[in-house]
């Protein structure tokens, strides 16, 4: 029996683990003290319970726990990297290399350092979804003090050569940044084989509460520190003041030691419901797969559908089964996917993509009804499609001179 | 964001999909919109020569939901209207009568130059003079 809808937008945030639930209830309620409370037993067990996740979030990532500083999410986390390596490391240089995949806080984060007399470099992709090693050697400047670049992409999924990145880093002593949000919890991330001095990542896309994440920032070779852009009573080792949020950081951390036992089995038995679903999508007629084939994190895949639009063909399930689109039309900007535009698609296939985010809970049975369904609805849209019927007709639609709006 | 039950509707089972024969005399033809933006209509009208009645209309949209659901209601609108009648819908009147939200005007403003477009080519095929019409501003 299947239950709807179904979710397949995991990229976009999980559902909170049972088990990471039950972690956090005794903290709403019973162990409500404040962490920051240090002469009574409310304050020690609430110290206790959010070292101990500090320990399971440090783990999961090959981390000291001392390294990790809670926010209350990546946004937060990539701002607090990017700003606080500007602010801390000026005397260093004003440059930062990114990317132009990256995710709009980073993207939107950089902007605001060119305004505050920074320089920004932002590399493009290639059609993969990777950047290119000699173009990210060749961008690097005496000024540079950060590279940024994140793990792997939202839309698309791709993994970045992070070990390739940081030893060209390494070799001009330039600090580096990972936003891993998609990565951690879905593939293994270790900082130190990866070489990586500050990353940001949060719970809710790995199965834990929303409003709360880390910044891991490096403590030795180097000692990495960054300006705090909030200031109130110098928690988190001075980087991040305010009151921890000790339920969701208890919640964080069971999630991170459920990712831990359980990625191996998980990533088996994802990506192979992932690989049914792509095959079989792929197998539509003009249909094309967006991102690198074999860099990709193993519960996404990103398909355009030629000559049918994106918001128009999620109408199709959208009742029963939840994904999320590049088209323009989903976007409060009108615009599709910057991220597919830089891998070089034309706006007509951005615009006819969907993205499938697969989970922890994504049964066989969702994925067959999903192949049904998605298959129908673009056979059923390209009926009605001028664009369709011009492509079975053979005529050039480049030819065709377009009223642009 | 939510569609209009209507919306839905028309989506779901679509009026007056297909494709007239365009060498005809007697049909004109009206594409608008640009795969890139995401949306392309072409309406259809087939012309009762003897009375100027439009006598069937056909379309096929790639767009959302709002555009589909325009262009059909609009073919809908079109039959047993005379060409001169046709030139009345307006746009706001397919906002109105789908619940169209504020950022999918857009499509009904397609739809209307869509209307516009196939009455013009049925005139100019027809030795009528073709219809002048500012140009649409919300796009």
């Amino acid at each position: 029996m299947l239950n709807f809808p179904i979710y397949l937008d995991h990229n976009a945030t999980t559902p909170c683990d049972p088990r990471v639930v039950e972690a956090m209830i005794p903290y709403f309620t019973n162990s409500f003290g404040n962490a920051a409370s240090r002469n009574h037993p409310f304050g020690w067990q609430a110290e206790e319970a959010v070292d101990y996740a500090r320990e399971q979030v440090a783990k999961l990532i090959g981390a000291d726990p001392k390294e990790i500083i809670f926010t209350s999410g990546a946004t937060e986390g990539d701002n607090l990297a990017i700003k606080g390596v500007f602010e801390m490391y000026a005397s260093k240089g004003n440059h930062i290399i990114t990317c132009n995949i990256e995710h709009k806080a980073v993207l939107d984060t950089c902007k605001h350092i060119e305004k505050e007399g920074g320089e920004v470099t932002y590399l493009k992709v290639k059609d993969n979804g990777l950047i290119d090693l000699a173009e990210l050697e060749a961008a690097i400047r005496p000024s540079t003090i950060l590279i940024a670049i994140m793990y792997a992409n939202n839309e698309i999924g791709t993994i970045m050569p992070m070990k390739e990145i940081s030893a060209i880093a390494k070799k001009r002593g330039i600090l580096v940044f990972s936003d891993a949000t998609q990565a951690i919890g879905k593939i293994p991330v270790d900082v130190n084989k990866d070489g990586i001095d500050l990353m940001a990542f949060t719970a809710h896309k790995m199965y834990g509460p929303k409003g709360v994440g880390a910044l891991y920032v490096r403590r030795k070779n180097p000692r990495v520190k960054v300006t705090a852009q909030i200031d109130g009573g110098g928690h988190e080792r001075g980087m991040r003041s305010g009151t921890l949020n000790v339920p969701g950081i208890v919640g964080f951390g069971k999630a991170c030691e459920i990712c831990m036992n359980e990625m191996e089995e998980e990533t088996k038995r994802v990506s192979a419901l992932r690989d049914k679903l792509q095959n079989a999508l792929l197998k539509i007629e003009e249909s094309y797969l967006n991102g690198d084939k074999e860099h990709k994190l193993p519960h996404v895949t990103n398909i355009s559908f030629k000559y049918v639009e994106g918001e128009g063909l999620m109408m199709g399930f959208n009742k029963n089964i939840a994904v999320s689109s590049g088209s323009a039309c989903t976007s409060a900007s009108l615009e599709p996917s910057y991220v597919l535009k830089a891998l070089g698609l034309g706006d007509d296939l951005a615009h006819s993509s969907l993205r499938f985010g697969l989970g922890r809970f994504t049964t066989e049975d969702q994925i067959d009804y999903t192949i049904e369904q998605v298959t129908n609805t673009v056979n059923k849209l390209r009926e009605m499609s001028p664009l369709w019927e011009m492509y079975k007709e053979g005529i050039d639609m480049n030819s065709i001179e377009w009223a642009h709006h | 964001m939510a569609y209009s039950e209507k919306v839905i509707d028309h989506y779901q089972n679509p009026k007056n999909v297909g494709t007239l024969d365009k060498s005809k005399a007697n049909v004109g033809t009206g594409l608008v919109g640009a795969p890139e933006c995401g949306d392309v209509m072409r309406l259809q009208i087939e012309v009762d020569e003897a009375t100027g009645v439009i006598k069937d209309a056909k379309f096929k949209t790639f767009g959302c939901g709002s555009a589909i659901a325009s262009s059909s209601l609009a073919t809908e609108w079109l039959k047993g209207k005379s060409i001169d009648e046709a030139m009345t819908i307006d746009n706001m009147t397919i906002v109105e009568e789908l619940n169209l939200p504020p950022v999918k005007i857009h499509c009904s403003v397609l739809a209307e130059d869509a209307i516009k477009a196939a009455v013009n080519d049925y005139r100019k095929k027809n030795g009528l003079p073709e219809l002048k019409f500012e140009e649409s501003v919300v796009h």
